[in-house]
């Protein structure tokens, strides 16, 4: 891997799939057999030396996957995904590290090819680095904890008996485990991933961090994200997650559960970047008490086939919820993306606004849920979706749901696909811009309202993978 | 004796089910000022985009050169690069591109033009003076909103940063008022001195001429040159239309 050079993820210029696309070799590693049974997740949850309660829900989980069907086919093909060939645990044998120094040699190089040392010094309050089934780097500075904030494993926190009671009440309890098949798998064989605490009134000033890598091939990632936000708190926490190219699928089955109490505010923003062998089942539930304030952004590049649906359960009166998000499916992706709001209190406010940008045969299906419940008078809620298509082989879809259970709500909805005017690449080109430059510049154009929101850093990782997909768009 | 810039020989083309321009030979030196005069629908226009190479439009027979070299089959970004600028009567709406990043990045990508960030935004900030143009512009998204006065002095912005040979402006001057009028003609005044550069004016309206120094004036109909002389023939446009080219040409046998 030395001959790769070096590259900064601020790097506008000259990116290659070297900063994603790089395997590291697996020697060493634990590695539990394919498939499911009993017996791995009893091995999963003695490992992780776990109470009585956790074991007796992962094997209630697993009874669950067994027995759920899959749900009829209204959605992407996943007939690539055979779970009796994908390992449900991959640990490297490292223990988890406070300090980058003692993370073994080729995944710190990982870490440090992705940025996140580099990111963690310079903008963030806490970082966790999980590198396949399990987190590898945990560190959160030292004012963030003086705050009371914890930022730790889930693993972690059911080891410390303050903690314990406290991931014991909230786990599993915003997504069910009967919530779909792939939750019940999750809940069978979840590990890593972070619990997250900030105390009441407390405000972070700089994001924390969560980088989910997943190195093996035909294994799965299952890691479970806790958030609890006390009342008037505010965090913003950033998740990313990539994965080199195999011809093996990859499964990616995580849960993320957000707890965001009266008056706090909680920004969840994602930057994923799967590889194209990856099936991205992953559900995301926010719950949100009154006067309190959850924002998504999410941007979404990578997967073969992805389900994604982040909800948002405005429960507290006046409280609101704004998801902003990006989708870009090329060649051989068939991403099915969106987000589900459901309007419970009074005076609650939705704004959603997508986008979406297909190219080479790529498929791309927004869809969204709007539920408005009977108590929730005077709900609004307003969603917005713009496609955009770069070639005549590529799709783009756009399913809204409504369901309006109160006569004082309003709910609009809104969508436009488009394409690249000659006009506009005409007039860039006449200003000195090739072709992919003019194409490009018009796709970040597009892009720059999900862009802006995110993070100086993560904006340009953005750009970067827009302008990646983009390289070999023409002709 | 001047250098030849632009040499257009013999030049014939249009869209693919209908020819436009034919038989066109025009000559522009190095620092001279042109019009290009004709009424409506005349093909001057088209003459602007194909010199500019928009692929809309075929050339049939014919050729175009720029600065010694044969810039026929060239594609608009590499003809831009070699220093001609085409001014749109309708600049498109980018959205999401901010102007001045936009600006920055078409600047940087010629070697001629790279500068540090800071002495660019001082030059940025003397044109805007020199237009009079808000700062505030510079944040917003490329021509989004903008009016049509404020688009053209977008343009200009764009003209005298890049600081091109040749400026082919096509009908800059449509639309404007009395005081768009004079800061886009100041515009021009700056780029023919500070720059040196040759221009080609696409109109049919005389007032954005009334300070410049004309050097050559060409008139065309239906797609043909059929007049040129020098900038008296303006004056007698504007005193008595194209009456008389039209009539020239329809004894000609036309065009087509």
């Amino acid at each position: 891997m030395s001959e790769t050079p070096e590259r900064k993820r601020s790097e506008v210029a000259d990116v290659d799939r070297s900063l994603y696309d790089f395997v590291m070799p697996e020697e060493g590693y634990e590695r539990y057999d394919d498939g499911l049974t009993p017996d791995i997740v009893r091995a999963i949850s003695a490992k992780k030396d776990e109470p009585q309660w956790m074991l007796d829900l992962r094997l209630k989980a697993l009874d669950t996957f067994h027995e759920m069907r899959m749900a009829d086919n209204w959605g992407p093909d996943t007939s690539g995904l055979d779970m009796d060939h994908i390992s449900t645990y991959v640990s490297p044998k490292t223990k988890q590290a406070r300090n980058w120094d003692e993370v073994p040699e080729d995944i710190k190089t990982t870490f440090e090819r992705l940025g996140i040392p580099e990111a963690e010094r310079e903008s963030l309050a806490g970082v966790g680095a999980q590198y396949d089934s399990e987190i590898v780097y945990h560190n959160m500075r030292e004012e963030v904890a003086e705050q009371g904030v914890i930022y730790s494993t889930i693993e972690d926190a059911l080891h410390d008996p303050k903690w314990e009671p406290v991931v014991h009440q909230y786990f599993g309890t915003l997504i069910p485990m009967r919530d779909h098949k792939f939750a019940a798998l999750h809940y069978a064989v979840w590990s890593g991933g972070s619990f997250v605490y900030v105390p009441e009134g407390v405000t972070l000033s700089y994001p924390l961090q969560s980088y989910f890598r997943l190195n093996a091939s035909g294994a799965g990632q299952f890691e479970h994200t806790l958030i609890i936000v006390e009342p008037g708190a505010d965090l913003h926490f950033i998740e990313g997650c990539s994965a080199p190219k195999y011809y093996e699928a990859n499964l990616h089955a995580g849960a993320v559960e957000l707890f965001v109490k009266d008056h706090a505010r909680l920004r969840y923003s994602t930057i994923e970047n799967w590889s194209k062998n990856m099936f991205n089942l992953n559900t995301k539930r926010a719950t949100v008490g009154a006067d309190a304030k959850m924002e998504w952004v999410s941007g979404s590049f990578g997967s073969h086939v992805s389900y994604l649906y982040p909800t948002t359960i405005l429960a507290g009166a006046r409280s609101s919820c704004e998801f902003t998000g990006i989708t870009f499916a090329g060649a051989t992706q068939d991403l099915d993306t969106g987000c589900k709001v459901i309007l419970n209190g009074a005076d609650t406010t939705a704004s959603v606004d997508t986008k979406s940008i297909s190219k080479d045969g790529g498929v791309n299906t927004f869809r969204s849920s709007v539920v408005i419940g009977r108590k929730a008078d005077r709900a609004r809620a307003t969603v917005s979706c713009s496609s955009l298509m770069l070639d005549d082989i590529s799709r783009s879809d756009t399913i809204p749901a409504m369901d309006v259970r109160n006569a004082t709500a309003s709910v609009g909805h809104e969508a436009t696909i488009g394409r690249i005017s000659d006009d506009t690449i005409l007039y860039l080109m006449s200003r000195g811009c090739s072709e992919a430059e003019a194409r490009t510049m018009v796709v970040n154009g597009f892009a720059n309202p999900v862009s802006k929101e995110l993070p100086l850093e993560y904006a340009v990782e953005m750009n970067n993978l827009i302008k990646l997909e983009m390289e070999g768009a023409i002709g | 004796m001047p250098d030849t810039l632009l040499s257009i020989n013999g030049l014939s083309a249009g869209t693919e089910d209908k020819p436009i321009l034919h038989d066109i030979s025009l000559t522009v030196d190095a620092g001279q000022t042109h019009v290009l005069m004709g009424p409506n629908g005349a093909g001057k226009s088209t003459l602007g985009h194909v010199i500019m190479g928009d692929p809309t439009y075929r050339v049939a027979s014919g050729s175009i050169t720029f600065d010694g070299t044969d810039i026929t089959e060239l594609s608009p970004d590499k003809r831009s690069l070699a220093g001609i600028f085409l001014s749109y009567q309708a600049p498109v709406e980018v959205p999401g591109v901010p102007l001045y990043s936009f600006l920055r990045t078409i600047c940087q990508m010629r070697p001629e033009l790279k500068t540090t960030a800071r002495k660019f935004r001082q030059r940025v900030a003397d044109i805007c003076k020199q237009l009079d143009m808000d700062d505030s512009f510079l944040t917003r998204e490329l021509n989004v909103g903008f009016s049509g006065g404020e688009k053209k002095k977008i343009e200009m912005l764009q003209l005298l940063l890049l600081q091109p040979k040749l400026a082919i402006l096509d009908e800059t001057d449509s639309g404007l008022d009395v005081d768009a009028l004079a800061i886009v003609s100041r515009g021009i005044e700056a780029y023919r001195q500070e720059c040196d550069g040759a221009l080609l004016i696409i109109t049919h309206n005389t007032r954005i001429l009334e300070r410049l120094d004309v050097d050559r004036t060409h008139v065309m109909v239906r797609g043909s040159l059929v007049g040129e002389g020098d900038a008296s023939l303006i004056d007698e446009i504007d005193a008595t239309g194209f009456g008389r080219f039209e009539e020239a040409l329809a004894a000609k046998g036309g065009a087509n």
